[in-house]
């Protein structure tokens, strides 16, 4: 177990607690619950947990703040989205084409940004990738022709993973082993490798120069580490793991489209999602996801039940509207960095360490 | 850039006081080369217009901006909520007042707009200040917080925007006597951006004067170069921030009802979507200069209404390709003057 | 700097055990200085000794971790840096801070915080730097190091204060403009301004200095009368490493 998560262990006994039932439900998630909705809400914790994990590298880990991570998500769903939605037949030939296309892509974009703007103040940086990042989405809405425009684009996906796909003939725990299934499993196993490999990656000496950059970088410079370039290697692998997890999603999703995929929305997310966590513990990724994506699933239900009882009452009725539950995140976001600039699981690692003394 | 050490001699020649021209040729530099381009004079005048009037705006909003963040060191990514706050400030004015503004006449819609901008500038500059006390001054030094401190703010607001005033859009049609347009030969300029740019005029020459003209002018410009030593002159520069800041905010709302009634139509975002506008535009003029801010904000206007007619497939990507092209041949922006 | 004075003469500025620390290192370890009113002290020391630490400790720009800092009978250890300055301490730092966009005249308007420039004090003060009048209007960002360095000390004087703090004003300046300071150093003297000067060059400041302190590892290693230690070659040989008429 030391060795699987490189070293990095939770450290706390309610993270780790935590930490398992977290992966225990998305294992067996097809089995534990019935019906669409949860298997969805399971599907896209685990996407989003690799994507935080792959933006606290860039932001916990390397102290690098860039708006153009839904960018290089957006990249990998749209390649593997559009390569399925123009060919006639959807194999697997087809898909491994469009994830490298894409992969490349992301690649080239984040080298040509990370040169051209790392060098300059993190300010800057991120001014630039919030202009590049909206440019591209504009343009991604604007060539309808080729990307679907505003609606997006469905597609089919290989026969394995089509929910019409049936494994065995008979249910299995209660679930037909179906490709939604199927392609849940792919997304879980594709999520969990991520996720080991960033945490390998953050806990090998490259993660730990990658530190010492973010903690002083002119020191680090003096120690002889070219730190451009570890901050551009950071940069790409960051966009390249996004782009991995964008794939996912449309492989899940068999649908891609603005909104989902490149939306401001989705960078607010992930901010929200890595700062409440927990910045710069991959952790935090884990269990800020999961919270979030379940509260936006399920405690909308709950803010619309309190708005409805304050039906008279006029600003708080409001407020309460389940449309609004962005109002009362941002609100714990700001909280959160005032109060818990180390999110929540550095709040329960800080704990379990002063309860060791 | 030092000069010639003074001799004896009375006759010694003086040091150049080297003006950057060069920034300063850009816009008018534009205008003709694109007038041969475009063909027609109307539409080029059409055109030209339609740009200036959009630069104004855009200046007026980022104005404040560029200049915390040159004074302060402070970026606030959730300038943009000034914007939209002050537009929907607006509103409070403009929609119980409708009868007056579609009334033909242009002093009682001037009215009328002066003091719904009024408004939106009283209530945009209080945001700032509280804006400044409770979510900047906490993080005050720590860039990385601050990018998502401010960011925080911005959705807050918008969502407060969302409560206070409903979710849905609202539309602002334009005062009768400011609509339509004014035929000069074959060309129709809108009389709306007509005052646009008249309005941006004056509020970069009123800037400018404070800046070069008064002793608080002085402040801030030697502030914006080196805060400390202005301390050790006995001024307390704390104060001097957060009136700008909310001089700043003020601005910005200027500029969000100025831009609510171009587009006609309010929505609680239109903060947040003109925030990529105005970083490029304060990163084309330079992190700190005002003048920069000035000349970014009308070249970049300009580009994307002539790239627009021009060449429409790469009107969408002409303002990066601007902030590119800007960036090469000056790293820091057209002026660059704050400590770096 | 001598013994401690007695209360009719009491000392200008005084600091006792003044610790200060940057981040995790600890600059000054105890330091103690006194200025008598109406002097020109200076501070002596190699660098890295903590002579423009203390400087920017008793300007409030770094704040003393231990120790307290006395100024014209009030403690001003915790005060902020305008309030100091306007307690009456002028500050020349080592870079001067000259303000490049502003042109020479705006620079001294800025320092003349109780009105507008008077202008038979800027007469005098042109008479030691004529070249302020030449550029008066000229960005202070096109004027020379040595230029410079007059308009930082304009700015200090543009109005009567009771303490200069003067940091390395000679550092990189032709011998004729160190002449005119040396000139506007001893007549701002005569105008009952206190001064305290650090510098490294030992003989610009033999003949200026009433009362010498030298510093090494953030203390004071010796306090004494100039005219004591300019006249002996065995001290200066063992604080400051010199022999006679080095330093240029």
């Amino acid at each position: 177990m030391h060795r699987l998560l490189s070293g990095d262990l939770p450290r706390s006994r309610i993270l780790t607690g935590v930490l398992l039932v977290i992966v225990a439900g998305l294992a067996l998630a097809p089995f534990l619950f019935s019906g669409a909705r949860p298997l969805n809400t399971a599907a896209t914790i685990c996407i989003y947990i690799v994507l935080v994990a792959s933006y606290d590298l860039l932001l916990g880990y390397t102290g690098i703040v860039s708006f153009a991570h839904t960018m290089f998500y957006g990249i990998g769903a749209y390649g593997v989205g559009l390569a399925l939605a123009r060919v006639d037949e959807p194999t697997w030939g087809v898909v491994v084409t469009g994830l490298i296309l894409a992969l490349l892509l992301a690649l080239l974009l984040a080298l040509v940004v990370g040169l051209f703007a790392l060098r300059v103040r993190a300010i800057f940086y991120a001014m630039i990738t919030l202009a590049v990042a909206s440019s591209f989405a504009v343009l991604a809405s604007q060539l309808s022709d080729l990307t679907g425009g505003e609606d997006g684009v469905t597609f089919s996906v290989p026969e394995v993973l089509s929910p019409s796909f049936l494994l065995f003939e008979n249910e299995v725990f209660g679930r037909y082993v179906d490709g939604k299934v199927i392609t849940y499993y792919l997304v879980f196993a594709g999520c969990l490798l991520l996720f080991l490999f960033l945490l390998r990656l953050v806990n090998s000496p490259f993660g730990r120069v990658l530190q010492a950059i973010r903690e002083n970088e002119f020191r680090a410079e003096a120690l002889g580490y070219r730190t451009m370039v570890y901050r551009i290697w950071a940069n790409c692998l960051a966009a390249l793991v996004a782009a991995l997890a964008g794939a996912l999603m449309a492989l899940w999703l068999r649908y891609v489209g603005p909104k989902t995929s490149l939306g401001f929305e989705v960078m607010t997310d992930i901010l929200l999602i890595v700062v409440i966590g927990g910045m710069g513990t991959m952790y935090g990724a884990v269990v800020g996801a999961t919270l979030f994506i379940l509260a936006q699933n399920y405690l909308k239900e709950l803010m619309a039940h309190g708005s409805s009882a304050l039906e008279g009452v006029p600003v708080l009725a409001a407020a309460l509207h389940p449309d609004r539950w962005m109002l009362w995140l941002g609100v714990l976001f700001i909280l959160s960095i005032y109060f818990f600039p180390i999110g929540i699981v550095g709040k329960l690692r800080v704990r379990a360490w002063l309860a060791r003394r | 850039m030092s000069a010639i050490l003074p001799t004896a001699q009375a006759d010694a020649p003086l040091p150049a006081a080297k003006r950057d021209i060069a920034p300063l040729l850009l816009v008018p530099v534009l205008m003709l080369v694109m007038l041969p381009l475009v063909g027609s004079f109307p539409t080029w005048l059409t055109l030209t217009v339609a740009g200036l009037a959009m630069g104004m705006m855009i200046f007026i909003m980022a104005s404040g901006l560029t200049l915390v963040f040159g004074l302060m060191s402070v970026l606030n990514f959730g300038h943009g909520a000034f914007v939209a706050v002050g537009a929907f400030s607006a509103t409070l004015v403009l929609l119980p007042m409708r009868g007056w503004l579609e009334m033909d006449s242009l002093l009682i819609n001037l009215g009328v707009l002066a003091m719904a901008v009024t408004l939106a500038m009283v209530v945009t500059g209080l945001l700032g200040w509280a804006f400044e006390r409770i979510i900047v001054k906490p993080v005050y030094g720590q860039h990385l917080k601050q990018i998502l401190i401010t960011m925080g703010g911005m959705i807050v607001a918008e969502q407060l925007i969302h409560v206070i005033w409903g979710a849905e859009t609202i539309a602002l049609p334009l005062p009768t006597a400011l609509r339509g347009a004014i035929l000069m030969g074959d060309a129709a300029v809108e009389k709306y951006r007509l005052v646009a740019v008249v309005v941006g005029l004056v509020v970069f020459i009123a800037m400018f004067l404070v800046l070069n003209r008064t002793k608080i002018g002085l402040l801030v410009r030697a502030g914006v170069e080196n805060g400390e030593m202005v301390e050790a002159l006995g001024y307390r520069i704390r104060r001097l921030f957060v009136a700008v800041f909310a001089a700043g905010s003020s601005l910005a709302g200027l500029g969000g009802v100025m831009w609510g009634l171009y587009k006609e139509t309010l929505t609680a975002s239109m903060g947040s979507e003109i925030m990529v506008m105005i970083f490029i535009v304060i990163i084309i003029g330079g992190l700190g200069s005002v003048g920069g801010c000035f000349i970014g904000a009308l070249l970049m206007a300009l580009v994307a209404n002539y790239a627009g007619f021009l060449a429409p497939k790469i009107a969408l990507v002409s303002s990066i390709i601007l902030m590119i092209s800007v960036l090469l041949w000056r790293p820091a922006g057209l002026y660059s003057n704050s400590r770096s | 700097m001598l013994a401690p004075e007695p209360a009719h003469d009491a000392p200008l500025l005084s600091l006792r055990g003044v610790h200060t620390h940057i981040g995790q290192y600890h600059i000054l370890q105890g330091v103690d200085l006194v200025v008598p009113r109406g002097e020109l002290a200076v501070l002596l020391g190699r660098n890295g000794a903590g002579k423009t630490t203390t400087l920017r400790t008793i300007m409030g720009l770094w704040k003393a971790s231990a120790g307290a800092i006395h100024f014209d009978g009030r403690d001003i250890t915790k005060l902020a840096t305008p309030d100091i300055a306007r307690a009456g301490i002028a500050y020349v730092p080592e870079n001067m801070a000259v303000f490049s966009e502003l042109t020479v005249r705006e620079n001294l308007v800025l320092a003349a915080r109780n009105g507008p420039l008077d202008g038979a004090r800027v007469d005098w003060i042109c008479g030691f730097f004529p070249a302020l009048r030449k550029f008066w209007n000229y960005p202070a960002g096109n004027l020379s190091g040595g230029q410079k360095q007059m308009v930082a000390i304009a700015r200090a004087i543009v109005e009567p204060r009771k303490l200069l703090l003067v940091d390395e004003p000679t550092k990189g300046l032709a011998p004729s403009i160190v002449q005119s300071l040396i000139a506007a150093f001893r007549e701002l003297k005569e105008r009952e301004t206190t001064i305290l000067l650090v510098e490294q060059n030992f003989n610009f400041v033999r003949s200026l200095g009433d009362s010498v302190a030298v510093m090494d590892d953030g203390r004071v290693a010796h306090a004494g009368t100039m005219a004591a230690l300019a006249g002996d070659a065995n001290l200066q040989q063992r604080l400051l490493g010199l022999s006679l008429d080095s330093h240029q």
